[in-house]
């Protein structure tokens, strides 16, 4: 059992009260909180060396870029990527995964083709989709989860063929926890098709070690706000050759190589799709948070997870009139549990924890389309990070007995 | 925050067993309410004769706050006039206004007198979070009635 909780001390936020209770953050798979490291490299880079990048040929400018392109080179060590030129900086998840369908999935998409994803995708790695699918006449073909709320390989199987040109699956889902088999996927993948694999990391990348050599996918998209770095940057990783036909989703500033009045041509990989001033100063706090968990270790981030999670489905468990969705098998699933209670509403549930200083996250979580499969309109789910405990598990589960008590479940 | 004035006896006794689900006896102003931040959901049938609501169908899942209010205003709106339901949203909302200090017109000194079991909502003011459910119905009935013209 690895426990990190004595991290907390690294993160100012948990200092805080709410209600007169410190605060218990247990929404983390929505956005994680940011450690003192992250904090001051921001707030050193705007105090004493901010500027734009790839412009100035003044000494600020130099090294703002210099930062912008250790940050990419420190991401690229973080994943095991070939080069820093196969990170492409962006928004976020939801903004490479629209890249990616607008640009990939324009150019490569037919009136009869099929984009296949699974039950439990977030809204981001479905709306996208459902967009591209409209303007090419593709099709969407979800695979449905297994009973172990898994995704269901067998169904995979028969549904990979030659029509199918795209695989967009979740990494590690954000209500479930679910951590789904991508090597054995990615196998199934290529043995029945030619369809590229894009992997939605933004719950995996700040959990689990990430190899993109070993990982079986094309392209991996993540966010740096749930890997303890700030809002308003993500990455899109792509193996080099498919970066390289890939044409870039926005012009403007920086991408480009040449611009005539009808034409231009576009700058190399990255940049090509690095249209704008970049996010530079969260690329910067980005770049500490990867540091901040290289120090902390992510096998040592994985136990810990794997201990509070074990803890939280046993103490859980405890609780009469609870029912947990997501895996048994806890190595296949990351600090992530969804339940209800009774017939307490999951936003009630939230609001009498939040009156104990307890976050956590009541509703569809973005997953409409599971919630609809599971056959519930909305779960509370907990979510877990460096800073947790098992003390946040014991006081959720205070809470919830409280929950039962004010809405007169019986003891049973 | 004292969740025993959130969740009061009433609203709990309306969120497990609402009123007025019943389908019409004729085809009356429908509308559909929706909270897409948390997924409340309410479907409100009305049926208006001569200025008059006689008739209220209203069907819903969701949180007990969004329910309960939804369930205790189809019991406070039967039978009442246009003017009268006007009113009495303007009483509602006022309540849930954290803005205007409870000009609902409540009387402290006798609970429940201007509206009924709805005033035990009152405590929904000091979860801000929760005041979009509780007027949800609400808003959904300004819709049905507007149908109904």
């Amino acid at each position: 059992m690895t426990n990190l909780s004595h991290l907390r001390r690294d993160f100012p936020i948990l200092r805080r009260e709410v209600e007169g209770h410190p605060v218990i953050f247990l929404d983390s798979a929505a956005s994680a909180q940011k450690p003192i490291p992250v904090l001051d490299a921001m707030d050193r880079f705007y105090r004493s060396q901010y500027a734009n990048v790839h412009r100035g040929a003044y000494r600020l400018s130099q090294e703002a870029t210099e930062l912008y392109e250790d940050a990419r080179r420190r991401v690229a060590r973080f994943i095991n990527a070939g080069s820093p030129d196969e990170i492409i900086f962006t928004k976020g998840t939801t903004t490479a995964l629209n890249g990616l369908s607008s640009s990939w999935g324009y150019d490569h998409l037919e009136a009869g083709d099929r984009i296949v994803l699974s039950m439990m995708e977030h809204h981001a790695n479905v709306v996208p989709w459902q967009l591209v699918a409209k303007r090419t006449g593709a099709e969407l073909v979800y695979v449905p989860l297994t009973t172990g709320y898994d995704i269901d390989l067998d169904a995979l199987r028969s549904t990979i063929d030659s029509r199918v040109k795209i695989v967009s699956l979740t990494g590690m889902s954000n209500v479930l926890g679910t951590i789904p088999p991508m090597q054995q996927i990615s196998d199934i993948v290529r043995a029945q098709s030619e369809a590229v694999l894009i992997v939605d990391g933004a719950q995996l990348v700040p959990h689990v070690e990430v190899d993109v050599q070993t990982l079986g996918a094309d392209f991996l998209a993540f966010s740096a706000h749930k890997m303890l770095g700030p809002t308003g940057i993500g990455v899109l990783w792509g193996k080099p050759e498919l970066l390289e036909e890939m044409e870039p989703w926005e012009g403007g500033g920086e991408m480009i190589s040449t611009v005539d009045l009808y034409e231009s041509t576009w700058a190399p990989v990255p940049q090509k799709f690095e249209a704008g001033t970049p996010p530079i100063a969260e690329a910067i706090g980005l770049a500490a948070a990867v540091h901040y968990l290289e120090e902390i270790g992510m096998n040592a981030i994985r136990s810990h997870d794997l201990d509070l999670t074990e803890y939280a489905l046993h103490r859980l468990g405890e609780v009469p009139d609870l029912v947990q969705y997501g895996p048994t098998d806890i190595k296949s699933r990351g600090g992530v549990v969804s339940f209800t209670l009774g017939d307490v509403h999951p936003h009630d549930i939230a609001t009498i924890l939040d009156s104990r200083g307890i976050s956590v996250r009541a509703g569809h979580h973005c997953a409409k389309p599971l919630m609809a499969d599971l056959g519930v309109t909305a779960t509370a789910r907990a979510s877990f990070h460096v800073y947790n405990g098992r003390d946040d598990v014991d006081a959720l589960i205070e809470g919830l007995h409280e929950a039962r008590s004010l809405f007169g479940l019986s003891e049973g | 925050m004292a969740l025993d004035e959130l969740y009061r006896e009433v609203i709990l006794d309306h969120y497990r067993n609402p009123r007025n689900r019943q389908p019409l006896g004729a085809p009356g102003a429908h509308a559909d309410g929706h909270n897409p931040l948390c997924g409340d959901e309410i479907s409100l049938d009305i049926l208006v004769v001569d200025d008059t609501v006689t008739e209220v169908s209203i069907v819903g899942r969701g949180c007990s706050i969004s329910q309960s209010s939804a369930s205790m205003m189809s019991e406070a709106i039967k039978g009442k006039t246009r003017a009268e339901i006007a009113e009495l949203t303007g009483r509602f909302k006022a309540m849930m206004d954290i803005d205007t200090e409870g000009d609902a017109g409540l009387d402290p000194d006798r609970p429940g007198s201007v509206l009924g079991d709805l005033e035990a909502l009152q405590g929904v003011r000091k979860f801000p979070v929760r005041i979009k459910c509780a007027n949800l119905a609400w808003t959904t009935l300004e819709e049905a009635l507007g149908e109904a013209k």
